[in-house]
């Protein structure tokens, strides 16, 4: 090894660089690839939900104003089970047309609640309003509030509860 | 480019000499026994990566501990080969630390003047069964909770102050949640914590006394 050879072959010291970042890349790959793996695995696992949610008669919903209707739904969470809970208003136009939206605030998901004295729904994190079709009136919200699809059966409304 | 970066970094770090002191000493003609200080080293240095992957996802707490595991086993991606390599990385380096101070004791590498990287060696092969004590309880089965019963209660056996030790193993009278987490502490923390400040001793008295030779004949 005391001086570079000058043959046009690839020199001995050459060569085992090459040999040695092939083998260096391997066994990184080997090493970096399940660590990432293993970290990043509960991101990429699938918890889908996708429901029909019953939200009781549909008389017993006003014609008019809102009215907050809660549940809970369970998953499995690693090794425990998660409960989430949800709240819709549902709104009824009249006797048969009605809206279902969530309550889940279309800015950074604070709960809005109904208030009555201003006839909006407000958002007590940021200040937003939106009006009684879940339309935008005030505040940092980039859309109107989320609605479900709905059917009513025997009397009774279901909502499509789907999430990825 | 970066000849120029590393001599930046070298003028004002020093790193030539410290490559110079650390990896490339003077070693006398040497053999295979020889490696084993490194092998244990090795797997200190793996069970402390593999051991900080799994507090990811272990919890100790009695009723999750379990299920924490069986999840890491299930549940997550390659959740097998990182508790696998630092269940039977355990064993391993309890195997190797102890082949490596039979080396050293019948090469009678721990005479003048290295008695002190022989003192820091043994309690570093006592803290490492430690960490295999304490570890053992962590998957809360029932193997790992008769054993710790056991274990406990053989420490209690001591003469006079045994009744306290095995409480103070124990974090009360019982086997329980508090013990759980004590053991999880010491197996994180504490004992670790001893073994790097101990391996920084033992290795800074490598560097510098040097490896012993292997001893002649007439020796
Ligand atoms: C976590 C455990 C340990 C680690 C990481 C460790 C690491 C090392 C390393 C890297 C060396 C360099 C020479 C060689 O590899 O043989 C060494 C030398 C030495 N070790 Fe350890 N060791 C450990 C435990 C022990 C134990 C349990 C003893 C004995 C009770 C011990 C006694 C010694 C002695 C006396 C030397 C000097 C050998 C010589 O100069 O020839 N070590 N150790
Ligand atoms: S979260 Fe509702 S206004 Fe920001």
């Amino acid at each position: 090894m005391a001086k570079k050879s000058s043959s046009p072959n690839l020199s001995r010291r050459d060569f085992t660089k090459i040999v040695m970042s092939f083998l260096g890349s391997i066994m990184g790959a080997m090493v970096g690839v399940p660590i990432i793996g293993y970290v990043i695995s509960p991101a990429l696992k699938a918890t889908e939900i996708d429901d029909w949610v019953s939200l009781g008669a549909l008389d017993s919903y006003p014609i008019g104003s809102p009215k907050l209707f809660s549940f809970t739904r369970t998953k499995v969470n690693g090794w425990e089970q998660t409960t989430n809970s949800y709240g819709v208003f549902v709104v009824r136009k009249s006797e048969s047309a009605l809206n279902v939206y969530s309550n889940v605030c279309t800015h950074l998901s604070c709960r809005v609640n109904w208030n009555e004295e201003v006839a909006a729904y407000t958002c007590p994190c940021h200040d937003a309003q939106f009006g009684l079709n879940g339309e935008v009136l005030y505040g940092p919200p980039p859309r109107p509030m989320d609605e479900y699809e709905y059917t009513i059966e025997d009397g009774n409304i279901l909502i499509h509860l789907t999430e990825a | 480019m970066f000849e120029k970066i590393f001599q930046w970094l070298d003028e004002r770090l020093g790193l030539e000499a410290i490559y110079g002191a650390v990896l490339d000493r003077k070693v006398p003609k040497v053999n295979w026994w020889f490696t084993l200080g490194s092998a244990s080293l090795f797997l200190f240095v793996m069970q402390g990566i593999t051991g900080i992957f799994l507090t990811m996802y272990y919890v100790p707490s009695p009723d999750k501990a379990y299920d924490s595991i069986q999840y890491i086993m299930n549940g997550v991606a390659f959740g097998w080969l990182i508790r696998g390599i630092h269940h039977w990385g355990a064993s391993l380096m309890v195997l190797i630390v102890f082949l490596h101070m039979l080396r050293t004791f019948f090469y009678g590498a721990y005479k003048y003047p290295r008695e002190i990287t022989w003192l820091t060696g043994s309690l570093l092969l006592l803290l490492t069964l430690g960490m295999g004590f304490t570890g053992y309880l962590l998957p809360w089965n029932q193997r790992a909770y008769w054993a710790t019963t056991v274990g406990t209660e053989i420490a209690g056996t001591v003469p006079g102050i045994g009744d306290f030790i095995l409480r103070a193993l124990r974090g009360g009278s019982d086997l329980s949640a508090v013990t759980l987490a004590r053991f999880f502490s010491a197996h994180i923390w504490l004992l670790p914590l001893g073994i790097v400040l101990l391996i920084s001793v033992h290795m800074y008295l490598i560097i510098r006394l040097g490896i012993s030779n292997v001893p002649g004949e007439d020796e």
